[in-house]
């Protein structure tokens, strides 16, 4: 699946400030039909996340939460079952799954003496079964369920996103008949930072040399490749302090399990990438 | 300076605030604005504090350490050895003459430059200052600026301004006396010792003098020969003096009337002074000094940490107290108040603030080898005043690996003919070319006949070999054939004197340091024997001059007998290529993190590969400074005024031998510091006085202070310095900051600050810095005179074993190990020298094949040994836990313990490693080295390389693998116990009967992140808001659970977090089945799902909880409050599929009655609405009331009641 820089950023262009529900991602899919789901609700996920990044602090002064707080009380006061939280989210553009965290806390300082400590809340907001305020329980499932960008269920979702490719990667590779050590096995060796997997012997694709491959299983825009060049790629460098070294980066919006080849590229960003049916691959060259 | 001190006494300020006020002054903001404005008036004398602190502590200490030379009495008679920096307040009397305040004028900081005359009036400012009043002069009357001032005639008889052994001032006028503590301990059991006669007598200027002022005659001369001589004087005077004391006035020298203890006049004999924690006088004072001194350390505001640890130590052995009062008159008249009565006013203040001292500098203590840690554990006074610190330094004692070893260097040997450049073809004329094999042989007779000779008494090198020399010399006419002679000369240095082990650091030279052999007990004996017998056991104390020890000193001697310009020239250019290659040699970086098995083998060796590079660097870097300084050092006295100025002016035109500035640079960008400036710091050694004032080095100088500042031992952080590194640099910078030619102020400068230092701009992440490349035994090669530390230590058990006796644990003297491994140690010794000899007449090539085949098998061993028998034994602990697990239950008990269990049982099993490993080893080596040998080999050479290759294979393998196994098994164990724990952790029915997917599976079933979002969508539309076209489908929802089934089914893409999500939303899907709250699309628009279906659907879930899923399900959650809250939303409440579900659930055996029961219990708990809570009520009775195994037909006249709040009503 190969999705051009214009075609991203079209879609990341109908993505600012919709907040994170269900109906702004069926919205989505009706505009771009020829989309699937999980690549729409990838780059919907990311282009949130940066804006959630941009616009968090000021959800998090004391004034703010305060009044946050405030108005859950008189809405919920008016009426437990309709969606108070999740409304107040929505209009201060802010995520639910956050604001159900913002509020949690606050009402659980209010009501215990020592402050709730982080396991504590996540725990509750994994199961929100454990608050003690029915209402409040249900405003938070609520808020939960319907945030398609934060929240437990959506991490988990990521995660098992990640695992699945993770999982298809090495069949791709095992299929292709390439040698490899995945990550159980650099740690055994006592590798701190590791990729995916290593090819025991390094493979060209179209002219570039692949040493090693990294399964993002995100979408792979030219922010997060930044950021994630400087967290990984670059310690992954330096320890195999190979001189041309190239990262495969599989990130993987609607990934099929289609048998992949290297045939097709195109480019996103300035830098090369390659994209392989299904798998996104991309090289960084130094 | 004195005001400091005494207002941290009256605790106006804090110890923080003053150390803060030293290390960086303009930065008082974090201070208490009085303790800063205490401090800020006094912040003209803020970089004098650490000098002033220092004398202060040596003057007070001056009593109590009377080994020391301070025999007699008079102005300027302060110890030699407690005397770090002269005095800078001299007796008040002399306050008023001009040179009095220039005397007056501390010493230390300030540039170099504005010293001598030029800073006359300076020195008066700071006598105006409050608290520097009362100032005394030194004795003499010598000016503070010495090394450039020449004012005053030196006292030449005076022992404290010609301080005996290394310390040599820098010019004979002699203005400053040693800024040193006496390095030797020059104690009673050693005052008789003859000089050491290691080095055989230079060939000029060996007049024997009275003279001090012979001390610098030699123009290499720092404590060679003249020095040795001068030495040999000042014990003889010492001893003189010592027996005219004790002949004349026995009494006043002890206070201890107690003890009446007479004073000793042989060794052996001395009579110590029990040190007691509760004798101590004034324990808050002493703490305050003893800390802000620590913290002096700790901020390496010290020149040199290891002086300070040697003082500290001999305040810790200080044997007794001299009366302080009689002996030393001029002490209290110009002393402050607080400061009035003196600091250690008994050993027990000694011993007590040395303890105080040390607590704060375990960290370095645990680092030092693993002699000194045992003679420090096993000192009973560091027992008696901190049982704390002794456990800690016992518990490192114990732990601790570094073994020094001091082996016996290697004989010297030929360099081999290398006939890539030994060649006719690399001569200009058979006649050059025949020379050079004439002059090779002549070199190497002079070599062997220097060997034979050089320890004989009357022997000198100069009239033995000179003359010989010079002829030599005087062959070398062609250019080449110098550069010739000069490869094969700096061969020869580093083939004998480079080796770890050899002689290359150790000062004892050829002979092995029979102290550390020898038991401690037997000390006391041998020290005797040794008065008669041989030179003392010492590298000359704590900061030795830089010497040239064993081989060396043929090297050196040789240079100077040579006296050849052209080969001075072609040396120089051969050394410095030749450390610009070395220091410029890419060292494999060690992988930090990379803590495995088989790499330690590889890192062992490129441990030492660093170390023998170091090693090479260093002493090439000796000779080259030695070389290069050489036509600069005199012994005329360093010039003044005019002259120097002139003389800079020359100096700095000339470019440097070797541009170590750059060289310095690029290293400390390069995070490369611990390999550059060791060896720069044996250069600078070398140099001479006028260099420290060229800008060229002074840049130098100020970048290694910054380093020096910057190497603070208690920060630790990743990607920095390791502490080794750290300890290794600070010894060698310490060393060289005490070298007479390099001027004491300018330690004390006031830029540098520590924070200034920043390099790593462009640095690569991981540096050589931040690779554990040095040890213990590199430390002690470099710094011998760390060592000292330990020697001092010995000679105090030697000196109070007679009577302790009691803690100590005494060794089996006379025989020692080392030498009971004798006869097997000459053996192998014996098939090392062969196998030398047999490269020797061998291609080099031949020697490296082998070396690389022995490298690589042993290290493939290793890895073989690891992923075999160290993996099966892994595979054994894990069958065991299982078993230990079953039987012990869910708890399987304390981890730690049973670890202890598994590695008590598998770890004899490691002691096969070395039997596989020689096997191995005996397999794999002949067949590598034989393909990599040429084919034309001879059978009998072939042979022989494989047997040497299998040897040393075997020798490295086996090796690590004694070592190691052990700790290697216990690891892996390790490791395995806590994979194993943490995936029974948990859910222990997550664990075992985990199913993959059947054989047949293609993993074409959904992926689970799908379903999740999927299940997620279903459970946002039912909890809503919705909009009001939104709804599913029964037959979606049917789709969706049977899908759920399928992934289930098929484990390929599930992880367990995934499972666990999903059979979360599962329940919460069945509790909104349950209440009925799933919006259903249909021909109109919205409407309930009928009975039927959503029976159906639980049935469906039911079944994937029973069967499919392989985790645990949180079915309790269908009974959480939330989720039976969503029944009291719906009209009319309907019950029956509640009551339903959860007789299924009990069938089906998912939930048991009592759980329920629970649940249902802790449900009345809540608040709900009064008509629900009946319901509820009710329904909980029903579902008690009901047989514990409802049989069917209950179940199906259920299913035809319509309306379960009817039956409920009824019933």
């Amino acid at each position: 699946m190969i999705l051009t820089k214009a075609q991203y950023e079209e879609i990341a262009q109908c993505l600012v400030s919709v907040p994170p529900t269900r109906q702004s991602l069926r919205k989505l899919k009706q505009r771009f039909p020829s989309q699937s789901q999980a690549t729409l609700l990838s780059i919907f996920s990311q282009e949130y996340q940066k804006h959630i990044k941009r616009t968090h602090a000021k959800h998090h002064t004391s004034e703010a939460i305060e009044s946050y707080y405030q108005r859950y009380l008189n809405g919920v006061v008016k009426n437990g079952a309709a969606p108070v939280l999740l409304d107040l989210a929505n209009e201060v553009d802010y995520a639910p799954s956050l604001m159900a965290r913002l509020i949690l806390e606050r009402f659980l300082q209010e009501h215990e003496e020592t402050a709730p400590s982080k396991s504590v809340i996540n725990s509750m907001l994994r199961d929100p079964s454990q608050i003690p305020d029915g209402v409040l329980a249900n405003q938070v499932y609520q808020c939960i369920v319907n945030d398609c960008c934060y929240g437990p269920l959506v991490d988990c979702i990521k995660h098992a996103i990640g695992h699945e490719h993770e999982v298809l990667l090495r069949d791709l590779l095992l299929e292709k008949n390439l040698s490899f050590l995945d990550e159980d096995q650099l740690r055994a060796k006592g590798y701190d930072k590791t990729p995916d997997f290593i090819l025991q012997v390094p493979v060209a694709v179209e002219g570039h040399i692949i040493h090693w491959i990294e399964s993002k299983a995100s979408f792979g825009d030219e922010c997060s490749h930044h950021a994630y060049l400087h967290d990984q790629f670059w310690s992954y460098w330096n320890r195999d302090g190979i001189s041309q070294c190239c990262s495969g980066w599989c990130g993987t919006p609607g990934l099929s399990s289609s048998s992949a080849s290297a045939s097709q590229s195109a480019g996103i960003t300035g830098m090369r990438k390659h994209f392989l049916p299904g798998i996104l691959m991309k090289c960084v060259c130094k | 300076m004195a005001a400091v001190l005494e207002s941290l006494l009256r605790e106006e300020v804090s110890v923080a605030a003053v150390v803060r006020w030293i290390a960086r002054s303009t930065r008082g903001s974090e201070d208490n604005p009085g303790e800063a404005a205490a401090l800020s008036s006094l912040r003209p004398l803020r970089k004098e504090f650490v000098p002033f602190l220092l004398n202060f502590l040596r003057e007070q200490s001056s009593r109590v350490l009377p080994q020391g030379p301070r025999p007699r009495q008079g102005p300027g008679s302060r110890g030699a050895r407690s005397q770090l920096f002269p005095p800078t307040e001299a007796a008040s009397t002399a306050a008023e003459a001009p040179l009095a305040r220039r005397g007056g004028r501390r010493r230390g900081p300030g540039p170099a430059r504005e010293r001598g005359g030029r800073g006359l009036e300076e020195g008066v400012s700071g006598e105006n200052l409050p608290g520097a009043g009362g100032r005394r002069l030194r004795g003499s009357g010598s000016p503070s600026r010495p090394s450039l001032t020449l004012s005053d005639p030196p006292n030449l008889s005076n022992l404290e301004e010609f301080p005996p052994v290394g310390s040599v001032p820098p010019g004979p006028a002699g203005t400053k006396p040693s800024r040193r503590i006496n390095p030797t301990p020059v104690s009673e059991e050693r005052s008789l010792s003859k000089p050491k006669t290691c080095f055989t007598s230079p060939p000029i200027s060996c007049v024997p003098s009275s003279q001090p002022s012979a001390l610098d005659t030699s123009p290499w001369g720092l404590g060679l020969p003249p020095g040795c001589r001068s030495l040999q004087e000042e014990r003889e005077m010492l001893r003189k003096e010592r027996s005219k004391q004790l002949q004349q006035s026995p009494t006043p020298t002890c206070p201890t009337p107690e003890l009446g203890s007479p004073l000793p006049s042989r060794a052996g004999s001395l009579t110590d002074e029990p040190a007691d924690p509760a004798r101590v006088s004034s324990r808050q004072r002493l703490e305050l000094v003893a800390l802000v001194y620590s913290s002096c350390i700790a901020e390496n505001l010290v020149p040199n940490l290891f002086l300070e640890l040697f003082f500290v130590f001999q305040l810790l052995t200080a044997r007794r107290m001299v009366t302080a009062k009689d002996s030393d008159p001029e002490l209290s008249p110009g002393v402050l108040d607080s400061l009035e009565s003196p600091l250690f006013q008994s050993i027990h203040d000694c011993v007590f603030f040395a303890v105080q001292v040390l607590e704060c500098h375990f960290q370095v203590l645990s680092n030092l080898d693993k002699g000194t840690l045992k003679l420090l554990a096993e000192n009973e006074r560091l027992l008696c005043f901190s049982p704390a610190l002794q456990g800690r330094l016992r518990a490192a004692y114990e732990g601790s690996v570094a073994k020094v070893s001091l082996a016996m260097p290697p004989s010297a040997q030929a360099v081999s003919f290398q006939p890539e450049t030994d060649n006719r073809a690399n001569f200009s004329s058979d006649r050059a070319f025949h020379t050079f094999k004439k002059q090779r042989d002549v070199f190497y007779e002079v070599l062997r006949e220097w060997e034979d000779h050089h320890e004989e008494p009357g022997w000198d090198f100069e009239k033995g070999l000179g003359s010989r020399i010079r002829a030599m010399m005087g062959q070398l006419s062609a250019a080449c054939s110098h550069s010739h002679f000069v490869r094969l000369f700096q061969k020869q240095l580093l083939q004998m004197c480079q080796s770890p082990g050899g002689a290359g650091g150790t000062v004892l030279g050829e002979a092995p340091d029979v102290l550390s052999m020898l038991g401690a007990d037997k000390l006391g004996r041998l020290w005797r024997l040794q008065e008669r017998l041989m030179a003392p056991q010492s590298s000359g104390g704590p900061c030795p001059p830089p010497t040239f020890p064993g081989c060396q000193g043929f090297f050196r001697d040789f240079i100077l007998s040579a006296s050849s310009f052209q080969f001075n020239q072609h040396l120089m250019d051969s050394l410095s290529l030749k450390i610009r290659e070395l220091n410029g040699l890419a060292l494999p970086q060690h992988e930090p993190s990379d803590e495995d098995g088989e790499s330690d083998v590889d890192w062992q060796g490129e441990r030492r590969q660093f170390a023998v590079v170091l090693l090479s660097l260093r002493l090439l870097a000796k000779f080259l400074g030695f070389v290069a300084f050489l036509p600069y050092r005199g012994p005329e006295p360093p010039p003044t005024g005019e002259l120097q100025d002139s003389i800079l002016a020359l100096r700095s035109q000339v470019p440097p031998v070797l541009d170590v500035r750059t060289l310095l640079q690029r290293g400390l960008q390069a995070r490369r510091a611990v390999l550059t400036v060791p060896w720069l710091v044996e250069f600078l050694s070398f140099a001479d006085h006028v260099v420290p004032l060229l800008d060229y080095y002074r840049d130098i100088f100020i970048l290694l202070l910054r380093l020096h500042r910057s190497l603070v031992l208690s920060q630790e952080s990743e990607g920095k310095m390791c502490f080794l590194n750290k300890l290794l640099l600070l010894a060698v910078l310490g060393w060289l900051f005490q070298i007479p030619t390099v001027p004491e102020d300018l330690f004390f400068l006031e830029e540098g600050p520590s924070d200034a230092f920043e390099v790593d701009t462009v640095a690569p992440e991981h540096g050589l810095d931040a690779a554990p490349v040095v040890d213990q035994q590199l430390l002690y090669t470099c710094c011998p005179y760390i060592g000292e530390l330990r020697k001092l230590l010995a000679l105090w058990v030697s000196g109070s074993s007679g009577r302790s006796g009691g803690f100590m644990r005494k060794i089996t003297p006379t025989t020692t190990t080392g030498l009971g491994a004798q006869p097997s140690q000459t053996s192998q010794g014996l098939q090392a020298r062969l196998a030398q000899a047999f490269f020797h007449n061998q291609p080099p090539s031949l020697r490296r094949t082998v070396e690389f085949v022995a490298e690589r098998i042993g290290s493939n061993c290793v890895k073989h040994i690891k992923a075999t028998l160290v993996a099966d034994l892994v595979r054994q602990a894990e069958s065991l836990l299982q078993e230990q697990l079953v039987t012990q239950g869910e708890e399987g008990g304390d981890p730690a313990q049973l670890l202890e269990i598994l590695c008590s049982q598998l770890c004899p099993h490691g002691a096969q490693a070395l039997a596989l490993g020689r096997e191995f080893c005996q397999r794999k080596s002949p067949g590598a080295v034989r393909a990599l040998l040429p084919e034309e080999t001879p059978a009998a050479v072939l042979s022989s390389a494989e047997n040497i290759a299998v040897g040393l294979a075997t020798e490295k393998a086996c090796a690590w693998l004694s070592a190691n196994i052990t700790a290697l098994i216990r690891r892996e164990v390790k490791a395995a116990v806590s994979r194993t724990l943490r995936a029974q952790g948990p859910e222990p029915a997550a664990r075992g009967e985990r199913r993959g997917c059947s054989r047949a599976c293609e993993h074409h079933a959904p992926l689970p992140s799908h379903l999740i979002s999927e299940i997620k969508d279903v459970l946002s539309l039912a909890v809503g808001p919705r909009d009001p076209d939104e709804g599913v489908s029964p037959e979606h929802l049917e789709q969706l659970l049977g899908q759920l089934g399928q992934t289930l089914r098929c484990r390929q893409f599930l992880c367990p977090p995934a499972e666990q999500h999903l059979a979360k939303c599962s329940v919460e899907l069945a509790s909104l089945l349950v209440a009925d709250q799933i919006p259903i699309l249909g021909p109109p628009a919205q409407y309930r799902l009928e009975r039927g279906q959503a029976r159906r659907l639980l049935h469906m879930l039911l079944s994937l909880w029973k069967e499919d899923f392989q985790g645990p399900v949180p079915l309790q959650l269908l009974l959480s409050p939330r989720n039976v809250g969503l029944l009291a939303d719906t009209r009319p409440r309907e019950w029956d599929l509640l009551l339903f579900l959860l007789r299924e659930l009990v069938e089906k055996g998912l939930m048991g009655r009592m759980e329920i029961e629970a649940c249902l219990g802790s449900l009345h708990q809540a608040q709900w609405p009064g008509d629900f809570a009946e319901e509820l009520a009710t329904l909980s009775n029903l579902f008690l009331a009901e047989p514990p195994l409802p049989e069917p037909q209950l179940r199906a006249c259920e299913l035809v009641q319509p309306n379960r709040g009817t039956v409920l009503a009824q019933s």
